[in-house]
């Protein structure tokens, strides 16, 4: 008898293969399925905490980002049931904070509403919480409106692991959870984050804008305008700023 | 046994760990009643963490605070066993506060707190981190008294002070006299391994409530490399209506820590923790000196019992007020000076826990347990118990009964045995295993406590045919809420919509369509979070409407939907600065 030699996991009926090390996301992802997804970018640690990715894997709820995919594995991904739960999930997120998309500089380009569109999400359904939080608009060049934060961590992890600096934190509980930034007057001011740093990029929603850019891609040519979320490949298009989305 | 529960500070005590951020934290807050910016900068710089580090962990545990509390601060059990918040409304009255504030002389600061593990004797309440127990309308006006005449705490009657053990039956554990070192003495007769194979052979079972083979854990840790291993008790006993392991750490702590000393001896650790909960601080001087008795003993140390090689330290790290460090991998968060976040498993603790080091994390009564065994051997304790949950299980008992206290019964005990022997009568349901348990009804009682049925960490909160049994749920559903880390958005959002929706039903607002939106969002809140506390938050909903749909249909609207936002309370405010109160500032 032979062993097998290649590895493989079985994502809505279709055997992908995956090396050793792998989460099912990175799998899919190689292999171009799309499992919807908020917190997780190929090249950070995973994060496991929107929950976005939630897939069933031989029928027991997993999260798609940060489960090591292991041989035999059978996982359903886009299934009625399980676009559903996202949805709510999204508009969980949604209602958490203040989301004003047609006031927003991100609209189109952000992956909260691009997520949305592509769940059929036509609401919020649950009752706004209306939090307070605070816009911080001291840094020069970057912009922090904490009202739009999905606590991704996203900026968090860029921060740390990309720009070798600690910028972004998360503190608090349960919903008082928000995003904090490290230096003595909590003020973006006060770090050594620059406007080259992937932190300043990187978040999926317009929480950290990069000043002055404001409206430089036009309403229409904006990269969700262009583009399905679900696109292969569509990861480095999503970072790509300050050009229209359908330049190279 | 009683204790008194009395200042706990040890400075250089040999076990304190003196540099600890919780425990630095702990300080500042008791000097300056808050925890000032700059205090966080300069122990920025000394212990050489970031400052949005001390800054999460100060905002994540609800016993610092970044606004001055009274010099006397005050937080009441709002536990459905050990609280009265009638009793805290009182005394904010008297005291002329309100409830979550800081009276302007910054003399008393009232608040509310999540189950402080008196369950059988409260209400109860804690006073700048100590605790008091049978409160009275007459102890709280002579509180309001000595608050008012700024008496020192030291000369508060120390009766108010005393925490009783109400030992009420005896089983394996509780009633079998433990001789200092005898396991140890036991253990060093045999090789780890033989020692090892004894746990396993008992059957013993993780006591903490998810019931994972003890021997199992132990060999898979002791088979994990790192350059080193450790143990960790969890005495976090945040579960509300759970009060056992205050028991264990009162009168067996030798147990206790031999316990640890044992699965350090098997895995091959040289330190463990216990990880108390900071609702228990008042136990830390007892705790310290039963230590450093062990130390002068050779029980602890270098060469235990003389055995070159055999060397294992304890150390305690006090919490600060998060029932999540109750979980495993929030604890080791805790533990290392970060917000109590549940890490992704896997890794699992055994093979990368505390520093990344293999780690075994269990409860207390678990290693009090396995200390026993390595005495009495795996048959003294197996032949009690059931099919698959072998031994015995100490049962905190409260609520509506004649006398709530510890229990241990061997597994495969009905909940009507358990009824018969507090003393409860004419009962209208149980909360078994706290409010991430199960809660059942009448027709349930001839069930059994074991992990093939009703499995259980030990709360037994019992609720009489008066108890308004939706507040109870509400209640519970406000504890998830408060509780959740905020990690994950199925249980950081959904927890608090839950309890929204349980509100606004038990308000009389709620419709057919609320209930069927709670079991909706329920649902998704147990199935998709990522930790033990979202996936058990919404058990007693689930339970409930499963139970007792009758408690929710009584209360509903005979309407379809009712809108959460109401618009006429709305304009309250607007109504009460216009000063107008006609029918023209009103929508009906
Ligand atoms: C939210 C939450 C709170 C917990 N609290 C405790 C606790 O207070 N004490 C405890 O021993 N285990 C608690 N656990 C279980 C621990 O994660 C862990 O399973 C246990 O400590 C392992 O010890 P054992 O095997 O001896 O039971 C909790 C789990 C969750 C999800
Ligand atoms: S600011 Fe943006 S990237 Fe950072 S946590 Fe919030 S949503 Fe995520
Ligand atoms: S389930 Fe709740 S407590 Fe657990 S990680 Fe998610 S938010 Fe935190
Ligand atoms: S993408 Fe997996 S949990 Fe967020």
């Amino acid at each position: 008898m032979s062993e097998p030699t290649n590895k493989t996991i079985t994502i809505d009926g279709r055997e992908i293969p995956f090396e050793e090390g792998q989460t099912i996301m990175d799998a899919a992802l190689a292999a171009d399925i799309y499992i919807p997804h908020l917190c997780h970018r190929p090249g950070l640690s995973p994060h496991g905490s929107c929950k976005l990715c939630t897939v069933e894997v031989n029928g027991r709820s997993a999260s798609a980002c940060t489960l090591p995919a292991s041989s035999g594995q059978e996982i359903s991904n886009n299934t009625d049931a399980l676009n559903e739960v996202r949805k709510t999930i999204t508009q969980m997120l949604f209602v958490e904070g203040n989301h004003f998309c047609p006031s927003c500089e991100k609209t189109g380009n952000c992956t909260l509403q691009a997520v949305a569109y592509h769940l059929d999400m036509l609401d919020g359904h649950f009752p706004q919480f209306y939090p307070r939080r605070e816009v911080d608009a001291s840094h020069p060049g970057i912009m922090l409106d904490r009202d739009r934060c999905i606590l991704c961590e996203l900026c968090v992890r860029a921060s740390r692991e990309v720009d070798g600096k600690d910028v972004f934190a998360i503190t608090g509980r349960g919903t008082d959870a928000r995003l904090i930034v490290n230096s003595e007057s909590g003020k973006l001011v006060d770090t050594n984050i620059t406007t080259d740093d992937l932190a300043a990029h990187i978040c999926p929603v317009g929480a950290i804008l990069i000043k002055e850019e404001g409206y430089e891609v036009p309403i229409g040519r904006r990269t969700f305008d262009l583009h399905m979320v679900g696109e292969p490949g569509l990861e480095p298009v999503i970072l790509r700023k300050g050009q229209h989305s359908d330049e190279h | 046994m009683d204790t008194n529960n009395g200042s706990d500070t040890k400075p250089g005590s040999l076990t304190r760990q003196n540099d600890h951020l919780l425990h630095r934290l702990y300080d500042l807050q008791q000097q300056f009643h808050h925890i000032p910016q700059q205090s966080i900068i300069n122990l920025a710089t000394e212990l050489k963490l970031p400052i949005s580090q001390i800054e999460g962990v100060v905002d994540f545990y609800s016993f610092f605070h970044r606004s001055p509390r009274g010099r006397y601060d005050i937080l009441f059990s709002n536990c459905t066993s050990c609280g009265d918040l009638a009793m805290m409304q009182q005394l904010c009255e008297k005291l002329n506060v309100s409830p979550g504030n800081t009276r302007a002389d910054g003399s008393v600061s009232i608040d509310a707190t999540s189950c402080i593990g008196m369950c059988d004797q409260g209400p109860a309440l804690l006073v700048n981190g100590r605790t008091i127990t049978q409160l009275s309308a007459q102890r709280l006006e002579m509180i309001a008294s000595h608050v008012e005449a700024a008496t020192p705490l030291d000369q508060w009657p120390a009766e108010w002070f005393r925490v009783q053990d109400n030992v009420r039956k005896n089983g394996l554990l509780l009633g079998t006299a433990f001789d200092t070192g005898s396991a140890l003495s036991a253990a060093i007769n045999m090789e780890p391994e033989a020692l090892l194979a004894e746990i396993t052979k008992s059957g013993l079972r993780g006591r903490g409530g998810a019931g994972f083979g003890t021997g199992m854990k132990w060999k898979f840790c002791r088979e994990a490399k790192g350059d080193a291993h450790y143990v960790i008790c969890n005495a976090d006993e945040g579960e509300p209506g759970t009060f056992k392991d205050r028991i264990l750490l009162t009168s067996h702590a030798h147990a206790v820590f031999e316990g640890m000393t044992l699965c350090g001896y098997v895995i091959g650790a040289q330190k463990g923790y216990l990880y108390l909960r900071a609702e228990y601080r008042y136990l830390l001087p007892e705790l310290y000196a039963v230590l450093s008795r062990r130390q002068q003993a050779g029980l602890l140390g270098a060469g235990i019992l003389g055995q070159t090689g055999f060397d294992f330290d304890i150390d305690i790290i006090v919490g600060a007020g998060a029932y999540i460090c109750g979980e495993e991998s929030s604890l080791i968060e805790s533990m290392e000076q970060k917000r109590g976040i549940p890490r992704v498993r896997p890794p699992f603790p055994v093979t990368s826990g505390f520093l990344g080091q293999p780690t075994v994390v269990n409860n207390v009564e678990t290693l009090a347990a396995a200390a026993q065994i390595a005495i009495h051997g795996s048959e003294w304790f197996n032949t009690q118990g059931s099919d698959k949950s072998d031994g015995t299980k100490i049962l905190s008992v409260s609520g509506d009964c004649t006398t709530p206290g510890i229990y241990e019964y061997p597994f495969g005990v009905s909940i009507q045995k358990i009824l018969d022997d507090c003393g409860a009568e004419n009962v209208q349901a149980i909360q078994v295993g706290g409010p991430s348990g199960t809660l059942i009804g009448p027709d349930e009682f001839e069930r059994k406590l074991g992990f093939e049925d009703l499995a259980t960490g030990g709360s037994f909160m019992i609720f009489g045919a008066e108890r308004d049994l939706l507040a109870v749920i509400s209640n519970f559903a406000h504890f998830f809420a408060h509780e959740s880390c905020g990690f994950c958005t199925p249980c950081r959002v959904g927890t608090s919509l839950l309890k929204n929706g349980l509100d606004k039903i038990v308000s009389g607002h709620g419709t057919r369509y609320d209930m069927d939106e709670m079991y909706r969002m329920a649902t998704l809140v147990k199935r998709r979070s990522h930790c033990g506390l979202g996936q058990t938050a919404a058990n007693p909903v689930l339970d409930a409407l499963q139970r007792f749909p009758k408690l929710f249909e009584e209360r509903l609207l005979h309407s379809e939907y009712a809108p959460h936002f109401d618009l006429d309370a709305s304009l309250e405010e607007a109504r009460r600065i216009t000063h107008r109160d006609d029918a023209e500032a009103h929508l009906s």
